[in-house]
């Protein structure tokens, strides 16, 4: 029986820290009869429905792709137990037939052939020139090297979720601290805070994201002492791609709190909180948070699925996550030429825009259910 | 009018020095510029001589804010921050890494952007507007319910697919345009139909309901109904109500884009190889050529800023009771 060790990524940490968060969110709504109608109101609509088990499907592949081991390699007896330096997850583990069952190159969906011919000697000497068959049946065909793109695709959704997740957990704390700061105080506070998101807007999206990335990617390569595998150094730049995003996507939640605040603020029962003397924080917490926390959902769900999409782009930019993690931009990314080949290779690419348009589709339509139950008014 | 103008140009001088600072602080404070040498001349075994080398031929060799070296104003002027950060707001945006002058390109290369962004812009405003009209006059019938699912799915697919699956399909099966290039003038015409028509499709999903949710909520409004029932007719309910009013929210969104139409798109232009700023911020962005990224960063800040200012114009301009002062 060989051993294994757990290996904890800090992308892992953090998913179950958030899974954890959204865990005790939905303990806590239970006991509140509105916040649980209000969801009822989100699942009661089919597509809600729909989506959410969609999105259900997707997060439990991500969920089994962040349980991290380490398998124990041979070691002479007296030796401390060594492990392999290949990080493996539980995902890896189901998908052993298809992660293992490479080919020397490109195969057709099912087909039972590698796609290009070779010369073969046949047992009377003779020379053909015929297409070798391949070791295993792959439901999606094998892309250059021969890896199964059903697998590719599989482990891509890991990275397209964190993204989507990890990005809104730096953002929120920025987003909420800043924009109820700035609609609360006003004054001063506003100027400094309006003046810090407006300078923050001004630079185009894509051109602040890629120039933080090349700085960042500076860092890394100037600092080896940082991480001990490749898994964890793809694993930081992914963390830090996450990051650079919600230090930069604060600005649009920041703004609409800030305008919802300076209405609240004029409102009765804070006027009366004032009066009453109680301090500026527990108003805030107790009167100002949960009365905005409608746009915050609402914009976490909404943010999601862009940033899926976000992933693509900046990859094709040359700003994406690591080469080497799995992720649909990087699939995208080496697939796209393939069509200008002879015979066409299609199914890397139709697999990898296949995925990200289930998953984003289902974000977009699981979003407008919450959007539609939590704010009747603005749904569009 | 003027003063108007004057005090919105003092209020940008601050953004922008918050831009050239913010940039300043991600190049030249979280990487150096001894990082950035050994990036370009690759490897891990470079000599120290060769980094300062580079750092000379490239200008990095000077101190970030005080130069001790210098005399009476070159102490402060020969340095890092006013030769590479501060002279930006003079447009001059120095070399590139390959020795160019960014400036020039710049100037050369904006004509084929505009050329491809202006069509884009133009035609993908009126179509997704229209699209939009059409959907709520039909609002709360099968054709909206179909036309908004159809909407959610076409945001849901990636930029990406458009262009290569337009490529593919009109370019290379059907053949009836090019599959990339460019030309200056007329003779280039046909080089634009595909990317200004990818540009527009890919746009579609996100402006259109957008555009859509505007509509709706201007026509829940009572000024609607009172003109319904003193018995207009329904399209000029449309087209003069419900578009006259929400002139504002769109003029919002969509003026304040105009300026940064110079930029071109970074997407399109790489992939039909248009030698606009896109393809040269996306190379510099490859190339990791640090000069050319800041330079654009600001170009993009300054461009924005003169879009907020365009969007408060044309408030004054589409509506009589908004005055600038």
């Amino acid at each position: 029986m060989m051993g294994i060790q757990p290996t904890l990524l800090i992308s892992d940490a953090v998913l179950f820290l958030l899974l954890a968060a959204v865990g005790a969110y939905v303990w806590r709504s239970r006991r509140s009869e509105r916040a649980r109608a209000t969801w009822r109101g989100v699942f009661a609509a089919r597509m809600g429905r729909w989506s959410a088990w969609v999105m259900v499907f997707f997060v439990s592949v991500g969920v089994f792709d962040s349980l991290h081991f380490r398998v124990a390699v041979e070691t002479p007896a007296g030796q401390a137990q060594q492990y392999s330096g290949e990080v493996l997850s539980v995902l890896d583990t189901v998908l052993t037939p298809l992660r293992t069952a490479s080919e020397k190159t490109y195969s057709a969906p099912l087909a039972a052939t590698l796609l290009v011919k070779e010369s073969v000697t046949l047992a009377d000497g003779s020379v053909a020139r015929l297409a070798p068959a391949i070791a295993h049946v792959h439901p999606l065909g094998t892309d250059k090297v021969g890896q199964d793109v059903l697998y590719l695709a599989l482990k891509s959704v890991r990275t397209g979720l964190l993204i989507g997740t990890l990005t809104t957990l730096v953002m929120l704390p920025l987003a909420c601290a800043l924009g109820i700061a700035a609609g609360y105080f006003g004054g001063r506070v506003d100027d400094a805070i309006q003046y810090l998101y407006t300078t923050l807007n001004s630079i185009p999206g894509v051109l602040l994201i890629a120039a933080a990335v090349l700085v960042v990617d500076v860092q890394i390569d100037a600092h080896g002492e940082w991480f001990n595998s490749a898994a964890a150094r793809a694993d930081l730049r992914l963390l830090a791609l996450c990051a650079i995003l919600g230090l930069t996507g604060w600005t649009g939640l920041a703004r609409l709190l800030r305008a919802e605040t300076l209405k609240l603020r004029e409102l009765d029962y804070i006027q009366a909180a004032r009066a009453f003397g109680v301090s500026h924080g527990r108003i805030l917490a107790r009167h100002v948070l949960p009365n905005v926390a409608h746009l915050v959902i609402i914009t976490v769900v909404l943010d999601f699925s862009g940033l899926v999409l976000a992933e693509v782009v900046l990859s094709y930019v040359g700003a994406g996550v690591d080469p080497a993690t799995p992720s649909f931009g990087n699939m995208i990314n080496a697939a796209r030429l393939e069509l200008a080949r002879e015979p066409v290779v299609w199914w890397p690419l139709a697999t990898a825009f296949a995925f990200l348009f289930t998953l984003v589709l289902a974000a977009n339509l699981f979003a407008d259910a919450v959007r539609a139950a939590f704010d009747p008014r603005g749904a569009g | 009018m003027i003063t108007y103008l004057i005090r919105r140009l003092a209020y940008a001088l601050p953004i922008l020095l918050g831009v050239n600072l913010l940039t300043f602080a991600l190049f030249f404070g979280v990487s150096s510029p001894d990082d950035m040498a050994r990036l370009h001349l690759g490897g891990k075994r470079i000599t120290a001589e060769a980094v300062e080398r580079w750092k000379v031929q490239h200008g990095y060799d000077l101190p970030h804010f005080y130069n001790p070296a210098g005399e009476g104003v070159a102490k402060v002027t020969q340095t890092l921050f006013v030769q590479k950060s501060l002279k930006l707001f003079a447009l001059d945006f120095g070399a590139a890494d390959d020795g160019r002058d960014i400036g020039r390109e710049i100037g050369k290369r904006m004509w084929p952007s505009l050329v491809v962004a202006l069509p884009t812009f133009v035609l993908g405003l009126g179509a997704y507007l229209a699209i939009a009209l059409f959907l709520v006059f039909f609002r709360n019938t099968a054709i909206d319910t179909v036309g908004v699912i159809l909407l959610v799915a076409l945001m849901s697919i990636s930029g990406l697919f458009y262009v290569i699956g337009g490529q593919v399909l009109l370019a290379k099966w059907w053949q009836w345009v090019p599959i990339s290039g460019y030309a200056p003038g007329l003779s280039g015409l046909h080089f634009l139909v595909l990317p200004v028509l990818i540009g527009m499709v890919s746009g579609i999903g996100d402006s259109t309901r957008f555009y859509r949710a505007l509509f709706l909520e201007e026509a829940g409004h009572d000024y609607v109904r009172t003109a319904h029932a003193k018995g207009l007719s329904p399209f000029r309910v449309l087209f003069r109500h419900i578009l006259g009013n929400a002139a504002i929210p769109i003029l919002t969104g969509v003026v304040v884009v105009i300026p940064r139409l110079f930029l071109g798109s970074l997407i399109l232009e790489s992939f039909f190889g248009i030698p606009g700023l896109g393809s040269y911020t996306i190379d510099a962005i490859q190339a990791q050529d640090f000069a050319i990224v800041r330079a654009m960063v600001f170009l993009g800040s300054l461009l924005y800023i003169l879009g907020l200012m365009l969007t408060d114009l044309s408030y004054a301009w589409v509506d009589p009771r908004v005055r600038l002062q």
